[in-house]
């Protein structure tokens, strides 16, 4: 609790009961107490005669105020830094000036690219350079975090919100008794208070959410890939790097084996930047060779309806949805796709939508910038010829 | 072997909606069901149960009409449940959920933690990790397949974004599970009876000795600050013409916004 009753203070005078506009405090053995009515307001603080009600916030506000500097998880896989990892940068560098404060990446694992992350506008770079951390090894990137964050107490830390960043990040937030915010599509600095806004979708997309930790630092959230923009790019830009020795994996999960080249991972729907994608208007497995066609004109993938995952056309590893994945391409094609909510809460924060469906009142022309109202036999194949000629 | 599986009561997202007037969620007439992820964490519990022995306990922590999802799952098949109700847990964020079940989880005593991946209404998938760094054991994610069980180790398939990985981790442990893991079981007869007859335990703060500035509002770092409803989308056209123009002007749009 935030506000606390000092026992030994109070003499059960009574005169917060009648200044709580809540009417959250009572007598409780002739001692005032504070129900869960309590909104934290402070209106009895106050009003206490004898100072004995106390408000824990302005300690852990004091607290806050030693946290400065806004950190950058960068991710790597096989050395090679994710993009995400550059798009936080772009963020980072923007919340760090408004902060006045510095940008700080950590990245773990062995990597080539680690002055590429000072050339994307970090200021400092804490490296740990060590095999074990080639992979994700969840304790041991948590705990190492950990360690760095009580040692330098930064005032932000944001991460991917992917796989790694989701899996491990939390374990940071627990252990650090501080608040984490998932899978942010929006970040600010509130003008008055300094706070972080971290915005983010909510209930399928369907709405979104400002949430804020006003008193724990770091204020931590994960954010969505290929949201935030690159900052500029500077090939002269000089920082500082600084290596951190690694700690001991615990050893209680290992890897035995990671498997690439499966159908699956050929389908990276979240990364992807265009996806054309299939429903049952296609009307049979052969309709997808037209769009895998197209995909690959546009350099994007495919992407599928749950009715055509149904039918077999198409693996389940392609559903975009409710109950498949959620993607946000700059462009996304929907052929022969209705638009059930379903299908559009994985979609609808796409960048650009093109609708080819043959009926002028399918829901998807609800959220297509384009739509064009036709038979996706006659319209995908014309608009593969066209791309071919464009590209002659 | 002693299972826990943490299910949620969710409300059915699709059809949430903002009231454009009051900045409110329209919560009315809104159905509650089970986290569609937890279906399948529930029935990776009775797998394994089945396969190895041992209890499935599944614990929600909620209002008292959580409890419907706890009858679903003994419908299915679990033979415990634990309800976690106390006005004092409401408005909790993911570390008050996660601190609440880690406490009630060793009050229990578990040798496997099973979550879903996330819960719809807010998509963290934060809870399951954070349980593990409570309880100070090891957690895999987006458990895929589950190769195998012995008393002491699980091998499990992880899916990463490019990949998956076999993995090998030490018991006790957590994991949280996606939906191709397997296909839930609709509930049998003899479950359905189970389930109308069962008399579930509700715990509070006390019974399961979580301290009150830990639980709920008040052990919630995060606060929503406000809701709102997304941004409308921008422009939106319909194309006109024969197809042959409108793929010429969809080409030339999407040429305009750099998309080609
Ligand atoms: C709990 C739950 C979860 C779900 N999760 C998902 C999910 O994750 N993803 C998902 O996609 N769905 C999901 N669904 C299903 C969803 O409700 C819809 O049933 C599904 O999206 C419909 O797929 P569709 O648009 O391909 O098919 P349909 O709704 O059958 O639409 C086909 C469309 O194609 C058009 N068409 C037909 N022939 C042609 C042609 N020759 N040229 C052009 N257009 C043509 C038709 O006009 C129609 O609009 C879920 C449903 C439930 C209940
Ligand atoms: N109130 C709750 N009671 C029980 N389990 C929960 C609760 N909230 C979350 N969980 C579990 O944690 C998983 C991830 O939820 P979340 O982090 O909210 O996305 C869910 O799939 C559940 O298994």
């Amino acid at each position: 609790m935030l506000i606390r009753i000092d026992i030994e203070k109070c003499t059960g005078c009574g005169t917060c009961i009648n200044a709580c506009p809540f009417g959250a405090i009572e007598l409780r053995d002739f001692k005032a107490f504070i129900t869960e009515a309590c909104t934290l307001c402070g209106a009895c603080i106050e009003s206490c005669p004898e100072s004995a009600i106390i408000d824990e916030r302005a300690k852990e506000e004091k607290k806050a105020e030693e946290h400065k500097g806004v950190w950058i998880f960068a991710e790597q896989s096989r050395g090679k830094i994710a993009s995400v990892a550059y798009e936080l940068l772009g963020i980072g560098r923007k919340l760090a000036n408004q902060r006045g404060s510095k940008l700080s990446a950590v990245l773990f694992g062995p990597s080539d690219e680690v002055e590429e992350l000072i050339r994307w506008g970090a200021d400092i770079v804490y490296h740990v350079n060590s095999e074990d951390y080639a992979f994700l090894d969840d304790e041991l990137y948590a705990k190492t975090l950990i360690k760095l964050i009580e040692e330098h107490k930064p005032e932000i830390l944001l991460a991917g919100a992917t796989a790694i960043g989701r899996s491990f990040i939390p374990r940071v937030a627990a252990r650090l008794r501080v608040g984490l915010t998932a899978d942010c599509t929006g970040l600010e600095i509130d003008k008055e208070t300094g706070n972080l806004l971290q915005i983010r979708p909510a209930f399928g997309g369907n709405i979104m959410a400002t949430i804020v930790s006003p008193t724990s630092r770091p204020q931590i959230a994960t954010v969505r890939p290929r949201v935030m923009k690159r900052g500029e790019y500077d090939k002269n830009r000089t920082g500082e790097i600084i290596i951190v020795p690694p700690l001991k994996p615990q050893g209680r999960v290992k890897i035995l084996e990671r498997v690439e080249d499966t159908s699956f991972c050929k389908v990276n729907l979240q990364d992807a930047k265009v996806i054309v994608s299939g429903g049952r208007g296609l009307g049979s497995p052969e309709g997808f060779k037209m769009l895998w066609e197209l995909a690959n004109l546009l350099g994007g993938t495919v992407g599928a309806s749950r009715a055509a995952v149904d039918e077999g056309w198409i693996p389940y590893a392609h559903q975009v949805g409710q109950t498949g994945k959620t993607v946000c391409p700059k462009l996304y094609i929907a052929c022969g796709i209705s638009g059930a909510v379903q299908h559009l809460v994985g979609m609808q924060s796409s960048d650009i939508i093109v609708a080819v469906n043959k009926d002028p009142n399918a829901p998807i022309f609800n959220v297509a910038t384009y739509g064009i109202v036709g038979d996706v036999k006659v319209i995908i194949p014309l608009l593969i010829k066209k791309l071919q000629e464009g590209v002659s | 072997m002693r299972i826990i599986v943490c299910v949620k009561q969710v409300p059915d997202v699709t059809e949430v909606r903002i009231d454009p007037k009051t900045n409110t969620l329209i919560r009315e007439g809104v159905p509650s069901i089970m986290n569609p992820y937890d279906l399948h964490a529930v029935e990776a519990g009775l797998q394994i149960r089945d396969k190895v022995g041992g209890k499935v306990t599944v614990v929600t922590m909620g209002p008292p009409q959580a409890e419907e999802v706890l009858r679903e799952a003994i419908s299915m098949g679990v033979d415990d449940a634990v309800l976690l109700t106390d006005r004092r847990f409401a408005g909790a964020d993911t570390w008050a959920t996660a601190y609440t079940l880690s406490k009630a989880v060793v009050k229990l005593g578990f040798d496997l933690i099973i979550c879903g991946k996330q819960a719809i209404d807010g998509d963290t998938a934060q809870v399951g990790p954070e349980m593990a760094e409570f309880l100070d054991i090891p957690h895999v994610s987006y458990v895929r397949h589950i190769e195998s069980i012995t008393p002491n180790e699980l091998i499990v398939e992880r899916l990463m974004d490019d990949c998956y990985e076999k993995i090998a981790l030490s018991l006790p442990a957590l994991i949280t599970v996606v939906k191709e893991l397997n296909t839930p079981r609709p509930p049998s007869i003899r479950g359905k009876m189970a389930a109308k007859k069962a008399q579930i335990p509700r715990f509070n703060a006390d019974d399961i000795g979580a301290e009150e500035e830990n639980v709920g509002l008040k052990g919630s770092p995060t606060m929503v600050k406000n809701i709102f409803a997304p941004p409308p989308r921008g422009e939106r056209r319909i194309l006109e013409g024969t197809p042959e123009e409108q793929v010429e002007t969809l080409v030339r749009e999407l040429r305009r916004l750099g998309c080609l």
